[in-house]
């Protein structure tokens, strides 16, 4: 399939994307889609960080067969646009897990989106998403979840939070959820918010200075999302890339 | 050791700041535990927070001077660095930090501004398992995330360890003894005199009541009502009030 044109914000999975950053992609990058396909009862994991000063797209789409499994574990730190879209479709019995954390200033754009596509019954799926922004850098989480008709039992999930360390930063969650069967549990959750000004205090009180309790509550918060990478150092090297986007902010 | 003169502070920002303390004098030199008591109302939380530097509360008239230093010029982790140490009388919750990486931080952010060199990760669990043993806190407690979970009682003593590793020369304690029960209350007096009773060290020591002052044995007690300190005198001071109440022995 070949994408004539580009899309446009009136595409729901476009609405607040960065356009101009979508321009300089182009249509090439856009049928640029990385094809994962995970036999029934094996598992993946992929663990990334993107982003860098060029806009970048990255487009995956999965395929679990029974009992299969794929995890992603990504931070987006991009100082330009930079989305990073993932199609699953979920067989009998899958599991799809997804730990995402958008995090920087500046004035860019950094954006997960996915579509979880639970096609048969009693696959289980599971997204954490953690923002934290401040200039007036934004981060989106668009995450649709599909349930067929006969998918039943079906488990899904997902759970983002948006931290803006200034006035002017921006977060925007869009959860989709469109059921067709009736035995199904979907449980989604989004907040926005200000830095713990009570935890800073105590912080600063026992000695840490500002920046230092401001990196130990930016990594409590993103922390989250990566919790189920069992990994260890793959979830230190996640942890670190994001926290070390914070330095040298001016806050 | 800490030398507050006629300070005047309000609190609540606006057009509409409260005045609490209205003209407090008091002097604690080294070597002394100073409890402070009075009725609700009168600034007991309000001076703790002053002395700590909590945003949200104007010094507009006096001076605060901590071992020859203007403290209210200070922010609140250099207050912390110049070894002052701040009880809570809620301690808050910080999800997804660890007592053990939060105190190892604080206390290697005060030794850097103080131009120590920081321990080493073995040295500072040596020093946590001897503080946490001396307040009967098990290390498991320590591993836990700070103050998650903790029961009132958990989180005072938590307070305690956090003072013993921080090793800090003064000690503002705000009621610390609320929330206790009587063994608990026994340890964590037991904790205050075996931390900070030296000869170089000094606490003020806010309580509402009698129990915590027959462990601690303060050499003076004064009274706090309406912003100022009423009066002064040893610890029959309190025996007195505890028998008399505030009414009585203020009339």
């Amino acid at each position: 399939m070949t994408t004539a044109t580009l899309p446009t914000r009136r595409d729901e999975a476009w609405r607040y994307a960065d356009m101009d950053g979508v321009a300089r992609l182009g249509v090439a990058a856009l049928d640029q889609w990385q094809l994962i396909d995970v036999a029934a009862g094996d598992s993946v994991t992929r663990c990334m960080v993107v982003g860098s000063d060029a806009p970048e797209l990255h487009r995956f789409r999965v395929t679990l067969g029974e009992g299969a499994r794929a995890a992603f574990f990504v931070t987006n730190r991009g100082a330009n646009y930079t989305r990073v879209e993932i199609e699953v479709r979920l067989a009998k019995g899958a599991h799809f897990e997804f730990g995402g954390v958008t995090i920087g200033g500046g004035s860019a754009t950094r954006e997960f989106v996915t579509q979880v596509v639970h096609a048969e019954p009693e696959a289980t799926s599971n997204q954490t998403i953690r923002a934290v922004h401040w200039n007036t850098g934004i981060g989106n989480f668009l995450g649709e979840i599909k349930v067929a008709r006969h998918a039943q039992k079906t488990d899904a999930a997902q759970d983002f939070k948006g931290l803006l360390l200034e006035a002017g930063a921006s977060a925007n969650a869009v959860p989709q959820l469109e059921i067709f069967a009736d035995d199904v549990k979907c449980a989604h959750g989004a907040t926005v918010g200000a830095l713990d000004e009570g935890a800073r205090f105590y912080m600063m009180a026992r000695g840490l200075d500002p920046a230092a309790a401001q990196r130990l509550l930016v990594q409590a918060f993103i922390g989250d999302a990566f919790v189920s990478l069992d990994d260890e150092a793959e979830r230190e090297a996640l942890l670190d890339t994001a926290l070390s986007a914070l330095e040298g902010a001016q806050l | 050791m800490l030398t507050i003169t006629d300070l005047h502070a309000t609190v609540g920002g606006g057009d509409n700041p409260k005045p609490i303390l209205k003209g407090l004098t008091l002097h604690v030199p080294a070597g002394e535990i100073h409890a402070i008591m009075g009725p609700n109302g009168a600034g007991k939380s309000t001076l703790s927070n002053v002395l700590g530097g909590k945003p949200g509360y104007e010094v507009t008239g006096g001076s605060v001077e901590f071992r020859g230093q203007d403290l209210l010029a200070l922010d609140p982790h250099e207050r912390a660095a110049a070894g002052l140490f701040l009880g809570f009388q809620y301690p808050v919750e910080i999800p997804g930090v660890s007592n053990v990486q939060f105190l190892r931080e604080a206390l290697n952010s005060q030794r850097k501004a103080r131009g120590e060199e920081p321990l080493s990760g073995g040295e500072f669990l040596k020093l946590a398992k001897e503080k946490a043993a001396l307040l009967k806190m098990d290390m498991d407690m320590l591993k836990r995330q700070v103050n998650v979970g903790f029961s009132g009682g958990e989180k005072k003593r938590a307070e305690m360890v956090q003072m013993g590793i921080l090793d800090p020369a003064f000690a503002v304690l705000d009621e610390t003894d609320s929330g206790l029960d009587i063994d608990a209350l026994r340890i964590v007096g037991a904790g205050i005199n075996s931390i900070m009773r030296a000869p170089d060290k000094a606490v003020l020591l806010i309580t509402h009541y009698q129990r915590l002052l027959d462990v601690v044995k303060p050499d003076k007690v004064s009274i706090l009502a309406d912003g100022r300190i009423v009066e002064t005198g040893g610890p029959e001071l309190a025996l007195r009030l505890e028998a008399e109440g505030y009414d009585s022995v203020m009339a």
